[in-house]
């Protein structure tokens, strides 16, 4: 996925989480990246950087890869996805649009590219804390 | 836990002023060719206009279009590239030639990432071709951008009548907005069909003629807007203009 259209989706999200539980402050924000989804974590850190508001000022960002792991529909087989397994151009197909994987994996066993991705598909906001507002 | 791409897409959305998606029961029924016609008539009649194209696992629009060779430009994002004067915007940008094998939730994960990741500019209409049937991305569709008008194709077929009826059926349950129904491949309005259409209070947007010349036109924009097919979606397109200005007076 692309880091500035998740970072947008972060911010924005966490800014709305923030006033359903009456944060005044944001001190950390947590979130899940499916390492299929391909996010540079420099870029992404970046990204959340320069969108930054003032309700966040001082947040820790915390980003938790999560390996992607993929299962053969046809054999049943389980296996994770690796990078390396991608030339440049798929690599970057798969960056902005996972699914793509779809076209350049196949089952290490039977051949098949009919699998599930079974973790690590997906971006998560897993927790916003902060400051609760007094009164 | 809270999915971040979903809050992204109203955002990039904001900046187009109605969505139109090109939908029918069944495939065959000339949607694809109808919907690169309409955005190309649209874009003729000076509105600012994108397509996209969400048959994901059957894309056709760049053939009809004649484009290849697109690739995405990447902003904060992806920008959809030019095309004949459209925003474009379509999977074959990632993946000109493989199929794509795509499940159910496959296909719902790729629209929210495309949504999410596609950066449409100040747009007049965005065209959305939608794959055949009543799956995923109608649904989809109406949960991730629910201000689309529902623009439905037909022919004189009593299949694909059955199925645009089923369609219209699950939209209406939806209160998804219906734009109408065009009858596609007609010689004249099928009286039944705008009748039907009636019962159910839906608009009857007119018959397209069917033309031998069309296929062969497919992919030279040149021959493709002189065709018969062209001239009557030409008065498709005005009479959405039309539809579209009333809606928004009532
Ligand atoms: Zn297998």
């Amino acid at each position: 996925m692309h880091e500035w259209a998740l970072a947008e989706g972060v911010i924005s999200t966490a800014l709305r989480v923030a006033i359903e539980e009456g944060l005044e402050e944001i001190t950390e924000i947590v979130v899940m990246v499916g390492e299929l989804q391909q996010v540079d974590r420099d870029a992404f850190l970046f990204a959340l950087e320069q969108l930054r508001t003032q309700a966040m000022r001082r947040a820790r960002f915390t980003i938790e890869p999560i390996p992607a792991r993929l299962r053969c529909r046809v054999c049943g087989e389980e296996w994770f996805f690796k990078r390396e397994a991608l030339d440049v151009d798929e690599a970057e197909a798969v960056h902005f649009l996972p699914e793509m994987a779809h076209v350049f994996i196949k089952c290490p066993i039977c051949g098949s590219p009919d699998f599930e991705i079974s973790e690590g598909r997906g971006v998560w906001l897993a927790s916003v804390r902060g400051v609760r507002m007094v009164g | 836990m809270v999915d971040p791409r979903l809050e992204v897409i109203g955002r990039r959305l904001s900046k187009v002023d109605r969505v139109l998606a090109v939908a029918s029961g069944k495939g065959g029924v000339g949607k694809s060719v109808i919907s690169s016609t309409l955005a190309l008539a649209l874009s003729g009649m000076g509105r600012r206009v994108g397509l996209l194209d969400l048959d994901l696992t059957g894309p056709s629009t760049h053939l009809i279009l004649g484009v290849d060779g697109l690739r995405p430009i990447e902003d904060k994002g992806i920008i959809p590239p030019r095309v004949h004067g459209l925003s474009y915007m379509s999977v074959v940008l990632f993946s000109p030639e493989e199929p794509i094998p795509l499940r159910g939730v496959d296909i719902s994960n790729a629209i929210v990432e495309l949504l999410a990741i596609t950066r449409w500019k100040d747009l007049d209409y965005l065209i959305v071709d939608m794959p055949p049937g009543i799956g995923d991305e109608v649904l989809d569709v109406i949960r991730l951008m629910d201000s689309s008008y529902f623009l439905l194709v037909s022919t004189p077929s009593p299949l694909a009548q059955e199925t645009v009826r089923k369609l219209l059926l699950l939209l209406l349950e939806l209160k998804a907005p219906i734009l109408g129904v065009v009858e596609n491949m007609a010689m004249e309005t099928t009286e039944g069909v705008k009748r039907s259409l009636e019962e159910l209070g839906v608009t009857y947007l007119g018959a397209i003629g069917y033309d031998p010349e069309l296929d062969e036109a497919l992919g030279h924009m040149d021959k493709l807007m002189r065709t018969k097919f062209a001239m009557d979606v030409v008065k498709l397109a005005e009479e959405v203009e039309r539809r579209i200005h009333q809606k928004i007076r009532s």
